[in-house]
């Protein structure tokens, strides 16, 4: 399935900011998360197409998945 | 030293030196400046009149070597809003006021002769009364340059710019930082009221003399600890990289970044106006990415921002800031953004009410959305020569709307709301509604649980659960806003167990008292109900407990949500 993988912040570092990519079926966010090196630890937030999602998710084809560290402000 | 009250009359020009009350001794910062407020100013009074005070008051650890403790509340019944208002900001001066021994500073009267200027001076002894000609009409940065000359660098500076003498109800109360840039005590129209009183600046004696401190030992262990659990905060680290300003892409990928005068939830151009393109902006110009706002504080979220020469542009160049300017006003330049930042500290105006105010301006077709360099011209031009244009610019986004006939007009209580759309992230909603300020993120930061996933996770488009979680942060808000601590302690107060327990053993350790963790939450309960019965008595009901009309009329993309929390679930927030 392709879909869009958006990354924010540090995790942009040495790697990306936004990448249209091909994953197999019934892929879950933290494996994707784990697929680019990202310590699971880090991570913030994690959206599927605007929307909270959780690690076990299973992202659709066509979907945005956005992953962030943590992070604030205000 | 005991702490004192400062007393400042200005209709007949006299100062008094008078001792705490015993029911006041116990609070600070915001919890004092509305318990004053709450006793002395009549509700009905006129803000600009003789009868509302101007109060400042540090913090409870203001002073003391706790981390992040330097902020200084003001107080006073808002010309914005009618309502009870505390701004608290950082800057140098909260600190050294409470070594001076300055509990609270009250400013009351008016003087009788509306041609004459006075600046306030603080030290151990007092407050001196002098006439002021020197620096009236100059912006705040040219103030607080005549002041380093007349009274030696480190002298603390709180002043007000042109939009204060103006007594514009936009005018913001400016801090000295430890940079000799500015603070701002932001919201509600402050700098009116110290308008409205004639002073143009408050300078405060630099002083060797310290905190006294009842248990230092303690103190000193409570401190550490406290320290460590901000710096080891995950946050922490994020906003001495990205600031503030890193919130513009993730509120943007939630759908809950007001764009467009309130017309959309996500902005085009978010990307060119991000915390990320920032950070690598500064780095390439030779900025400074970690700045602080006041000496002690661990988290530098604050930044300087450079221009294309190197050269100072701006700094604390906040979120709220940017995206008012980018996504409201659809600026999708950061250097406009920076330009016009710098222009709102120097005439000293809420580049919140401001800013908004212009998105309202933009789509009465005063101007153009995305039109940068016609917003610093109208900010130089029009708001800081006090045009009428200007002056209605100057006077908030809900003036603007009233002179322009705008009907989206997005303000609670007068007062602009800030850069979360409560369509699509509801707990801000109720904070926006219910706050005993007018629209104001700051009282109960909902983004958190949100958004951000701290404190737990509330689903920011589901009805449930958001008046609780309002409710429970301003609380906690309202405490916190009372110990003279930075409100982003509360990213690492929500989620560190070690965090909240120090805050409390810091407080019991400066006082010798045995506070413990319901006590604070009582002191949150205890302010909020002294705010919202002063907006009683003032003529407010629960009528004003609410949002536009418009929230609840047009859907807001991309989830295409509206505002839908019925009004008895905004008026259950009050049950407690």
């Amino acid at each position: 399935m392709q879909l869009t993988v958006k990354l924010f912040a540090y995790f942009r570092d040495n790697r990306f900011k936004e990448k249209f990519a091909d994953y197999p079926e019934g892929t879950t966010v933290e494996e994707i998360i784990r697929s680019l090196g990202i310590p699971l630890d880090e991570v913030g937030v994690t959206m599927i197409n605007s929307r909270h999602c959780e690690l076990q998710q299973i992202p659709a084809a066509g979907d945005q998945l956005a992953i962030f560290p943590n992070i604030g402000g205000g | 030293m005991a702490d004192k009250i400062f007393r400042v009359n200005m209709s007949d020009l006299s100062t008094k030196v008078e001792a705490v009350p015993e029911g006041w001794m116990g609070l600070g910062g915001r919890g004092l400046t509305s318990t004053i407020v709450a006793a002395e100013v009549k509700p009905t009074c006129h803000p600009l009149g003789k009868n509302n005070k101007l109060i400042f008051a540090p913090g409870l650890l203001s002073g003391t070597s706790a981390a992040n403790s330097g902020r200084l509340s003001c107080g006073a019944k808002s010309p914005l809003t009618g309502t009870i208002k505390e701004a608290n900001a950082g800057g140098t001066s909260a600190q050294m006021l409470a070594k001076l021994g300055v509990k609270a500073l009250i400013i009351e009267g008016k003087p009788a002769d509306a041609n004459k200027w006075y600046s306030l001076h603080v030290n151990e002894a007092g407050v001196t009364i002098k006439e002021e000609t020197e620096v009236m009409g100059l912006g705040n940065f040219a103030v607080v340059e005549a002041l380093n000359k007349r009274l030696g660098p480190k002298v603390g500076v709180i002043s007000i710019g042109p939009a204060g003498e103006m007594t514009m109800l936009g005018a913001n109360i400016s801090i000295k930082d430890p940079d000799n840039h500015l603070r701002s005590c932001g919201r509600g129209g402050l700098g009116a009221v110290m308008g409205s009183k004639k002073i143009k600046f408050i300078s405060v004696e630099p002083t060797d003399q310290k905190v006294a401190i009842a248990d230092p030992e303690a103190f000193k262990i409570a401190s550490r600890t406290f320290a460590k659990a901000l710096i080891d905060n995950p946050i922490s680290k994020a906003l001495g990289q990205y600031g503030t300003n890193v919130l513009v892409n993730i509120i943007n990928e939630s759908g809950g970044l007001p764009t467009r005068n309130f017309t959309s939830g996500q902005f085009e151009g978010h990307e060119a106006i991000s915390g990320e393109t920032m950070y690598d902006t500064i780095v390439a110009r030779g900025g400074k990415p970690k700045h602080n706002c006041h000496p002690g504080c661990v988290i530098n979220c604050s930044q300087i921002y450079a221009d294309v020469k190197g050269q100072y542009k701006t700094s604390g160049f906040e979120y709220e800031s940017i995206w008012a300017l980018g996504a409201d006003c659809c600026v999708d330049n950061l250097d406009h953004i920076a330009e016009a930042d710098n222009i709102m500290d120097d005439l000293g105006i809420d580049s919140i009410e401001t800013a908004v105010a212009f998105g309202v301006a933009m789509e009465a077709g005063v101007l153009q959305f995305g039109d940068g360099a016609e917003v610093c011209r109208m900010l130089r031009e029009e708001v800081g020569k006090g045009t009428p244009l200007g002056r209605i610019i100057g006077n908030g986004a809900g003036f603007v709307g009233k002179a322009f006939g705008v009907t989206r007009v997005p303000v609670v209580k007068n007062q602009a709301i800030p850069a979360y759309d409560p369509r699509a992230i509801k707990g801000i909603g109720i904070t926006y509604a219910t706050s005993t300020q007018g629209a104001d993120h700051t009282m109960g930061y909902t983004i958190a649980t949100n958004i951000l996933g701290v404190g737990g996770k509330v689903d920011p488009l589901s009805k449930e659960g958001q008046v609780e979680l309002s409710r429970n942060l301003q609380i906690a808000t309202a405490a916190i806003d009372s110990t003279g601590m930075c409100l982003f302690i509360a990213f690492a107060a929500l989620d560190d167990a070690t965090c909240l327990p120090a805050l409390i053993d810091l407080l019991n350790a400066r006082f010798g008292i045995h506070l413990v963790a319901n006590d604070v939450t009582n002191l949150g309960m205890t302010i909020l109900k002294t705010e919202r019965a002063f907006n009683l008595a003032a003529g407010f009901t629960n009528k004003d407990d609410r949002l536009p009309e418009f929230f609840s009329e047009e859907p807001i993309a991309p989830h295409n949500v509206v505002w839908d929390i019925s009004d008895e679930a905004i008026d259950s927030f009050w049950n407690f």
